[in-house]
Order: structure tokens, then C-alpha cells, then sequence
């Protein structure tokens, strides 16, 4: 090899243009947790995959007839189906000897509830695919419903704070462990808040052969009540106060966790959103549903270690490219 | 040549032939031994598919979807409270246009729980825009469904392949199943059209606006107009590779110049033909009608064979509660456009189960000639003194 030449890599890979599976001028609305990180997905699992949605925000905002924003084959049949639909799009690439990667997505209605009973079936007849499940943490498309997936006491059109409620009464649903607890050979929360964990966990999940499953945090603006220009921020808080650990998992048991040096408190997260914002008022209900959140938080710190474990490069802070302005490849 | 076969057997080694990619299934009886069988065709080697033991009727049908999508023939099979599980991803297969067979082991719906043969399930999707075809043996289960992977890839429209269940499925009979040279002749390999292909990807199953539904719509109806010839051709097709026809839409037995006819679906065919072949010869001669095609419904066909009547009786195994019978209405709204219509009779028979003994064909006569005035609807064997007054 001739010494003399000096390829500058790291040049050449910025200048690259990246594969873009998911394109731009969809109907998403300003700030969508979900589109961004459905880019982010497509960006990372390139271009031999298949993709089945479920129905939801992100089938109607990319494929408004005759129109479509996906450069990779895609199909969108029902709600509830998609781990069945995946399922047979893998049979029949195994029946014709193909590699191509089957990718399945859905929101958290249609993985948490509608559709999980497709999902286990997927799970646990170990087909060979990537389950992205877009959790913006109610049915949006339908105008902002509670699902398993809310949060407690947060408020939805139907779980509206009043003299009786204060907002959603019951937790939110740990999905990763129960998809987890199907033995699958990864599992894994991210957030929208940092690209480089997504497109880590998303290489990750591309290479194994068998069923993987991503979590991906989203905030919805209209649904959350917050500025579109706040999602990142709203994003990053979710996780700097322990409310959504990112986590990794292999064959059910825990394997890494993304560690918060210095967690904050989770009334800088709640009270960003306007789904919250009975809770901060006068009524004494609110502080025990404070005291409840903090509660909640600082279970997941102890339970999934965030604390970290002395020096850690790898903590959210230096997850964090957004705050830094880009580049860094995780 | 001839063997003797369970009738799910046979259908087993039907779909066996036909080289399947990809098939799906959920136990529920009497389809079960379909997939039992076709299972060990895989477990044996005879079969090299992709065989997914899905955890619901509903992904049955979704698989098989997916799979179809993705490029492979595929299968499904299932009766009964599958089918109504099944219901919303039938719809969704159709608007799609994409290929699939379907075997409807015909069984009564819950409630009441019965698991024995009528109807219900497979006239209750009538609308969900699948091609349906009714089977009166085994031997035409056996060639509808060969015929039907090659409709339903001709049209790009899913078929389901109706067959009474326990009647049928469960039935053994001398069954001539055809050579893989036979079916390979007859049924191309498997290609459609738009499958999903990351070389040139299209997006499926998008939202639609007011602008275009109905247009999508209209082409779905017409694509199940039309597909009345692919019907009928294939079934020629496949006669002259196999000596066999399955009676295209519609077919007719018995004296051509009677004037009372029955029209039938399924396997009461079957009965009423061995009751004419036992009727006294001085009892008045009948002209037994089979619909095999009931989606596409052949308004065409039914007025030919109508021809001539003066009675029709109409008998189904299935019933739309509240509006009477399914079939007859149907067909009387066929004949309507008929110079002269027959009289129509419309009996559900049959239900959950109920036996159909050869004695009905005398007894419907004898109803129609005691009383000769139309009648809109009635279930032909119901024992009346077994309700409370106020049910009757």
C-alpha cells in the first residue's frame, strides 16, 4: 500500500449522502417525535427491507394517496396485524431464499394494546424481524387517547383530569420487559433525543437473525402540549429524570443502561407538557401525584442502575449529539 | 386413479401440489385436519413451505397477506368463528387485489355454539369482495381448489374455496388427485404483479381520499364481474387436463324440460341428486340448479338455467335473521329481469348440523304443490312444537 495517499475518512463519510428511506415533504405535523425517528430507522437499516405499518400517524402522514414518502418497499394493512403481517413477509422471503430484512413499525396503540397479541405471536415464533414501536404515549391519530402506554395522571381526551380523576389513573405499560420476557435476542428502549443511541440499537438489531424489538420515545407535540421546536428537549428530559431509561436487554435479561450522571427532577419534565399541567395546581392531589412520578423515577434509577458506575463515556450526556451539534457516530 | 381419501386429505395433497410458499393456519375444528395433514406433508418432506402456526385466525389471514405481498403463493385455511375473526383482513386482502386461497370448512356460527356444518360463516363475508366458490364432493374441493390458486392469480383477487364441513372434510370417498405433472401444466408459477421488491419499491395500502375510493371500489366490482369467465375457463382448463369439470358457475342435473327446479349450494347437491335418482318414475321430474359461484354472483347463468320453470325453490344453509334467506334473495332479485320468472321458494335447511335426509326432496314437492303460493322465506325442518308459543 502506498504510504504517500491519505484518504481522509472521516471527510468522505460526512460528505456521503446518507440513504434516506423515509424522504421529506410527508404531512407530519411541526416537531413529530415519530417522523424524525422513523428517518433516523431508515436511515440506519439502509435500503435491502421491507417494511410493514400499522395503521397510525406515521402511515397517514407518509402515504396520502397517490403520494409516498418511503423509498423501501412498504405496506400498511390493518392496526392490529403487523407482527402477523411481518411474520408473513418473512416466511416468504425465507421461501424464496431472500435476505431482505422485514422491518415492522407501529405507534404504541398498535403495539401495546391493539396489536399485541400479533406481536407475541411474532416474538415467539422467532421470526427474523425488527419491530420499531414509535411510543409517543397515546393514540395521536385518532386525537390524543389514552392508551396502555400513557403515562399516570397524564391527561388525554379520555382520561381528563377533573373533581373525580386526575388524569390517567392507571401506569404505564413496561412493554420492553414483556416483549422481553419472550426470550428474544434483543430488546431495546431509545429516544428521539439521541440519534446516535437509535442508530446504534438499530445497526444492532439489523445484524441479529431473529426477532429484535426497539422502543423508541417520540414526543407529540399537539398530543403533550409543548411547542414543536421543544420535542428534543422535552425528549432529553424524559430520560434525564429517569422516567424513560434507555435500556438494552438479550434473551429477557438486562444487559446495558444508558446511565444519567446527574438525574433531574421530574416536575422539569412534567411541567414542559400541558399534559400535566393539573399537577401543578393548588389541589393536594397534585403533590401526591408529584411525590407518585418521583416515585416511579427513582425506581427505575435504582432498578436499572442509571446512576452509572464511576467514569462512563458512554452516559447519556455523551449520547447526546444533539446537545453537541452533531457528528458523533455511536 | 382413485383413492380413498378423507376429504381434508385430499384437500391436504390439493394444495400440496400447487406448491405453496408460505401457509398459515389456526387449528378450529372441522378445518383441522386440513392443516394436520398439510403439516405432515411438511414434516415428511413432501412439502418444502414455509409452514407459520399462528397464534389466531386473524394472523392466519394476515400472513398469508404479507406473505403474498412479499411474492410467495399462499394459503390459509379455516371455518366458523375463524372466518368471523378473520373478517376485517378478509376485506383488507381484497381491496388490495392480492392472490390467496382460502378453504372454508363451512360450519354454524356461535351462538348457539355448534361446531357442526351450515353455512353462516362463509355467507356472513359475503361482502368482503373475495371470489367464492361452493363445493358439492370432494373431487371438485379437490380441483376448485388447483383452479382456484390459478383464478385468483389470473384476476389478482383471494378465493375462497367453501366446503361443508364434517360432510365434506370429514368424508371419505374415492378421490382421483392429480399427478404434480398434471397441476404443474396447469398452474404457472407463482408471479403477481405488484409484489413488494426492495429493487423497486411501491408503497401498499395507503390512505385513500373521497376523491378515488369510489373509483377503487368500482374497479374491485368489476374485477369480480369479470372474473365469471376466468371461472369458467379455468374450470374447461383444467377438464381437459383432467377429464373432470367442477361446474363452472352454475350447472344443471336431471330433466332440462322440468318446470320445477331447486337450486342448491354445496353439498346438498349430493343428496338431492341420489333422492331424484330414487324417486318413483311417475313423480314429477325436477331440474336440480348447482351454484358453485356465488361471489361473483352469475345473475346470467341462474336466468339460463331458470329457463322454462315455473317453480324455483331456492334451499341454503344459512340465513340472514331478520331479512330471511341469503341465497334467495339473491337470486330473486336475478330472475327478476327474467321475461317469465319462476314461482321462488326459499327454505333454509340444515343448520348447525341438522341432517338432511334424502326424504326432503318428496316433502318440499308436496310443500310447493299443498301450497303453491310464494313463499318469501321459511327454515324448511324447523320442529316448531319444541319453542315456547310465543317463539313460533
Amino acid at each position: 500500500m502506498n504510504a504517500e495517499v491519505n484518504i481522509p475518512v472521516a471527510d468522505l463519510r460526512s460528505k456521503q449522502p446518507r440513504f434516506r428511506g423515509m424522504e421529506s415533504g410527508h404531512r407530519a405535523c411541526l416537531g413529530c417525535g415519530e417522523a424524525l425517528a422513523a428517518r433516523l430507522v431508515m436511515e440506519s437499516a439502509g435500503p435491502d427491507v421491507m417494511l410493514a405499518n400499522a395503521t397510525g400517524c406515521l402511515e397517514i402522514f407518509t402515504t396520502p394517496w397517490p403520494e409516498s414518502a418511503w423509498r423501501v418497499p412498504w405496506m400498511h394493512s390493518l392496526f392490529e396485524n403487523t407482527g402477523a403481517i411481518a411474520s408473513g413477509m418473512e416466511a416468504a422471503m425465507k421461501a424464496q431464499g431472500k435476505a431482505t430484512k422485514v422491518i415492522a413499525m407501529g405507534g404504541d396503540g398498535g403495539t401495546f394494546d391493539i396489536g399485541f397479541q400479533a406481536l407475541s405471536g411474532m416474538l415467539e415464533r422467532g421470526h427474523n424481524v425488527m419491530y420499531v414501536c414509535y411510543d409517543n404515549e397515546a393514540y395521536m391519530n385518532t386525537g390524543i387517547q389514552r392508551s396502555s402506554s400513557t403515562p399516570h395522571a397524564a391527561m388525554t381526551t379520555t382520561s381528563p383530569p377533573g373533581k373525580a380523576r386526575m388524569g390517567k389513573r392507571h401506569l404505564k405499560k413496561d412493554i420492553v420487559s414483556i416483549v422481553s420476557a419472550h426470550h428474544i435476542p434483543y430488546a431495546a428502549t431509545t429516544s428521539v433525543a439521541y440519534p446516535s443511541d437509535i442508530r446504534k440499537k438499530v445497526r444492532r438489531a439489523m445484524e441479529i437473525d431473529g426477532p429484535t424489538f426497539l422502543q423508541i420515545h417520540c414526543p407529540c407535540p399537539l398530543g403533550w402540549g409543548h411547542e414543536g421546536d421543544k420535542s428534543i428537549e422535552v425528549a432529553r428530559l424524559a430520560v434525564e429524570t429517569g422516567l424513560f431509561p434507555m435500556i438494552e436487554l438479550e434473551r429477557g435479561g438486562l444487559v446495558g443502561a444508558v446511565p444519567i450522571r446527574h438525574p433531574k427532577p421530574v416536575e422539569d419534565y412534567l411541567q414542559k407538557q400541558q399534559r400535566f399541567r393539573h399537577l401543578f395546581t393548588e389541589d393536594v392531589r397534585a403533590q401526591q401525584e408529584l411525590e407518585h412520578i418521583q416515585a416511579i423515577a427513582n425506581y427505575n434509577i435504582e432498578i436499572y442502575g442509571l446512576l452509572g458506575d464511576g467514569q462512563d463515556n458512554f452516559d447519556n450526556e455523551g449520547m447526546d449529539t444533539v446537545k453537541r451539534g452533531g457528528l458523533r457516530w455511536g | 386413479m382413485l383413492q380413498a381419501l378423507e376429504g381434508s386429505q385430499a384437500v391436504a395433497q390439493a394444495v400440496s401440489l400447487c406448491r405453496p410458499g408460505v401457509i398459515a393456519a389456526y387449528p378450529i375444528t372441522p378445518q383441522t385436519h386440513i392443516v394436520e395433514n398439510i403439516s405432515k406433508l411438511v414434516a415428511d418432506g413432501h412439502l418444502d413451505c414455509e409452514f407459520v402456526s399462528v397464534e389466531s385466525e386473524f394472523s392466519a389471514a394476515s400472513v398469508v397477506l404479507g406473505a403474498a405481498m412479499a411474492g410467495s403463493r399462499a394459503y390459509t385455511a379455516s371455518a366458523s368463528q375463524g372466518i368471523m375473526l378473520m373478517a376485517e383482513v378478509l376485506f383488507n386482502i381484497s381491496g388490495m387485489r392480492v392472490p390467496l386461497v382460502l378453504t372454508c370448512a363451512n360450519r354454524a356460527v356461535s351462538s348457539p355454539l355448534s361446531i357442526w356444518n351450515d353455512q353462516q360463516d362463509s355467507m356472513s363475508v359475503r361482502d368482503a369482495g373475495w371470489i367464492q366458490l361452493y363445493c358439492a364432493d370432494n373431487q371438485e374441493a379437490v380441483d376448485t381448489t388447483i383452479q382456484a390458486f390459478r383464478i385468483a392469480e389470473a384476476t389478482e383477487l383471494p378465493v375462497m374455496v367453501c366446503m361443508d364441513g364434517f360432510t365434506l372434510t370429514h368424508t371419505l370417498e374415492g378421490i382421483d388427485i392429480p399427478t404434480q405433472e398434471q397441476v404443474d401444466q396447469f398452474l404457472p408459477e407463482f408471479t403477481f404483479s405488484r409484489a413488494l421488491d426492495p429493487r423497486n419499491p411501491i408503497s401498499v395500502g395507503t390512505l385513500i381520499s373521497p376523491d378515488h375510493y369510489s373509483e377503487a371500489r368500482h374497479s374491485h366490482h368489476q374485477a369480480l364481474m369479470n372474473a365469471q369467465d376466468d371461472i369458467v375457463a379455468m374450470d374447461q382448463e383444467w377438464a381437459k387436463i383432467s377429464g373432470r369439470e367442477s361446474g363452472g358457475l352454475v350447472s344443471t342435473y336431471g330433466d332440462d324440460n322440468a318446470k320445477i327446479g331447486i337450486l342448491v349450494i354445496g353439498s346438498v347437491f349430493g343428496t338431492l341428486k341420489a333422492a331424484l335418482v330414487d324417486a318413483p318414475p311417475n313423480e314429477e321430474p325436477v331440474k336440480l340448479i348447482k351454484l358453485r359461484s356465488f361471489r361473483p354472483f352469475p345473475i346470467e347463468a341462474i336466468c339460463k338455467a331458470c329457463e322454462g320453470l315455473d317453480n324455483l325453490i331456492v334451499l341454503e344453509r344459512a340465513l340472514s335473521p331478520g331479512g330471511g334467506g341469503i341465497v334467495g334473495i339473491e337470486v330473486l332479485s336475478a330472475i327478476s329481469g327474467m321475461e317469465n320468472p319462476p314461482t321462488l321458494h326459499n327454505f333454509t335447511v340444515g343448520l348447525g348440523g341438522r341432517d338432511i335426509p334424502l326424504e326432503i326432496l318428496p316433502r318440499l314437492l308436496e310443500k310447493i304443490r299443498s301450497n303453491p303460493t310464494p313463499n318469501q322465506f321459511e327454515i324448511f325442518d324447523v320442529e316448531l312444537d319444541r319453542l315456547p308459543e310465543e317463539d313460533r
